[in-house]
């Protein structure tokens, strides 16, 4: 029996030919196929507040087109959703809202802070009366990207480290609780 | 529907509240409307504002004048150039200082490309919102273009800054011109792409047509400008009745239709992306030599008084009052924008309409959210 390395290059384990010669069983541990699986089909929510929505909508269109690494669901609705991108300012009004997107998706669950709004409250809002100080403070994190806004390049290479954490994540023990959310 | 009780229809149907929004694609944003349905039909229509209402005017207080125009980028994002320069002329006139004819020259090239990929988007996000995904990316394709140019000129491709008091920030590329040719070429190829995609599309066109009307006293009393209300058979261009930065030296039409309905304002926009090209190839081909800014002191500290400003952006009139008191920093600022004035518009258009057409006249009216809660 053979290694057939060439049938799905970036396969997470050992694809083996039985006497047929045609791919019969895998060796591979449930994490890694499992985190293989949902690193690669991230569903993103169409959330957008404000002004880094637009570069949003750009990373998914034509020039930078982010279904090249699997992200294209744009989701409506946050119970279809695995991903949420904050992309934009965060007021204590808007808080709550986010607050229940969050808590309506499915685990397991990833937030992306999109510029430098969702991140600290802004390079200049952080001022502002009425500005949440960093999207953080409400729901957990997982990648921060910098910028204001973030480049579609810089959108995309956030999206690939949250695919490396979730490939190097285990995939069904949650090893470190997640803040204790208090609404 | 037969009815055997002989009860009137209208007792045995109940009213019903939708909330659309704050997290609805088709808002554009963080606008929530509260709609009171009775079957398919809006009784009535609340937006329900402030879910991105960072401050903006109340900030401007506590930073400089040269600072404010940093924030101004951030409201109407999409017009972010013209923002700059609304801001940019407040300042200058309380400053009373002369652009350069090099300034002025860019200030309307970058603020006219501006217009230009604020259509577009506001092109595939109409069609988009009316259920055709293809328009989205082929808009997308061409406002990538023209961010390129000002990614290359300006250092950044949304929230330039790049308009500033006595000028621009920084010269233009040397290829600034012949890319701009280059560009426009395409942009005019793929106009006819548009036109042909969508323009002549039934459905889309059954879509829009008498959806959504808005007379003209309406709009008048509803403080509507820019696309909104010339869609309405009102005459507004404030490039045409206040010339700014040498508008006036410049021939282009202003776009007026008396359709009224989201027909005519999906015309009207399509009729600007030709004017706006139509005024870049005035400009590009003489770029007038000389500074691109004018001496301005590091500290700007405008003379006691109110100055106001009104500026064209892609969504309509954008107004700029200063009130100074001497020191470095405005008393007051205040924005008077397009959208806050245009989203009025909507529940007159809607009341009485069925629910699939709110999406056609929300697309039209073309709101940044940003831009109304400031």
């Amino acid at each position: 029996m053979d290694v057939n390395k060439d049938f799905i290059p970036d396969f997470p384990g050992d694809i083996y030919k039985d006497d047929t010669g045609k791919t019969n069983f895998i060796v591979t541990s449930v994490d890694s196929i499992a985190n293989w699986a949902r690193s690669n089909s991230l569903w993103p929510l169409s959330f957008g507040t404000s002004c880094c929505a637009i570069e949003l909508m750009s990373t998914v269109s034509a020039k930078y087109d982010w279904s090249r690494f699997g992200f294209e669901v744009m989701r409506a609705s946050p119970r279809q959703c695995d991903l949420i991108i904050v992309a934009g300012t965060i007021t204590y009004k808007m808080a709550p809202v986010l607050k229940r997107l969050y808590n309506q998706m499915p685990e397991p669950r990833y937030v992306i802070a999109m510029g430098a709004c969702a991140i600290s409250g802004g390079p200049f809002f952080y001022n502002s009366y009425s500005v949440v100080k960093g999207v953080d403070n409400i729901i957990p994190v997982d990648v921060y990207i910098p910028g204001c806004p973030p480049r579609p390049e810089a959108l995309i290479h956030g999206m690939m480290t949250l695919q490396n954490k979730i490939k190097n994540s285990k995939a069904y023990v949650i090893e470190n609780p997640k803040k204790e959310e208090n609404e | 529907m037969e009815n055997n009780n002989n009860i009137p229809i209208d007792d045995l149907t109940e009213e019903f509240v939708v909330n659309i929004g704050p997290q609805h694609p088709s808002t554009h944003g963080v606008l929530r409307l509260q709609a009171t349905l009775d079957g398919e039909t809006i009784k009535d229509l609340l937006p329900v504002l402030g879910y991105i209402h960072r401050g903006i005017e109340k900030m401007t207080e506590s930073l400089g004048y040269k600072q404010s125009i940093y924030l101004t980028s951030r409201m109407d994002y999409l017009s972010a150039h013209i923002n700059n320069q609304a801001c940019s002329l407040a300042i200058e006139k309380g400053m009373q200082i002369e652009v350069p004819e090099r300034a002025k020259a860019i200030r309307i090239i970058m603020a006219e490309l501006q217009r230009l990929t604020s259509h577009e988007l506001w092109w595939g996000s109409c069609a988009m919102d009316l259920g055709a995904v293809t328009p989205f990316f082929l808009a997308f394709r061409d406002r990538e273009r023209i961010l390129d140019i000002f990614e290359g000129n300006t250092g950044n491709r949304l929230t330039m800054n790049y308009i500033t008091p006595g000028g621009v920030m920084f010269d233009v590329l040397p290829n600034f011109a012949s890319s701009i040719k280059e560009l426009l070429v395409k942009v005019k190829e793929h106009l006819k792409e548009y036109e042909e995609l969508i323009t002549g599309n039934v459905i889309f066109q059954h879509r829009l047509k008498g959806v959504g009307i808005l007379p003209r006293e309406l709009a008048i009393s509803m403080g509507c400008t820019g696309p909104v209300a010339r869609a309405s058979g009102i005459s507004c261009d404030v490039r045409k009745y206040h010339p700014y930065d040498g508008y006036d030296k410049l021939d282009f039409k202003e776009i007026v239709i008396d359709g009224c309905d989201s027909w005519a304002r999906y015309k009207v926009r399509m009729e600007e992306m030709k004017q706006s090209i139509h005024i870049i190839e005035q400009l590009i081909h003489n770029i007038p030599e000389g500074e691109f800014r004018a001496k301005v002191k590091g500290v700007i500290k405008l003379p006691v008084g109110e100055y106001y400003q009104r500026v064209e952006t892609a969504r309509g009139e954008l107004g700029v009052y200063i009130v100074s008191d001497g020191g470095n920093k405005p008393y007051r600022m205040k924005f008077r924008a397009a959208s806050f004035s245009n989203l009025g518009a909507l529940k007159p258009i809607t009341v009485g309409a069925k629910i699939g057409d709110l999406m056609a006249s929300m697309a039209t009216i073309d709101l940044v959210i940003p831009d109304i809660d400031r």
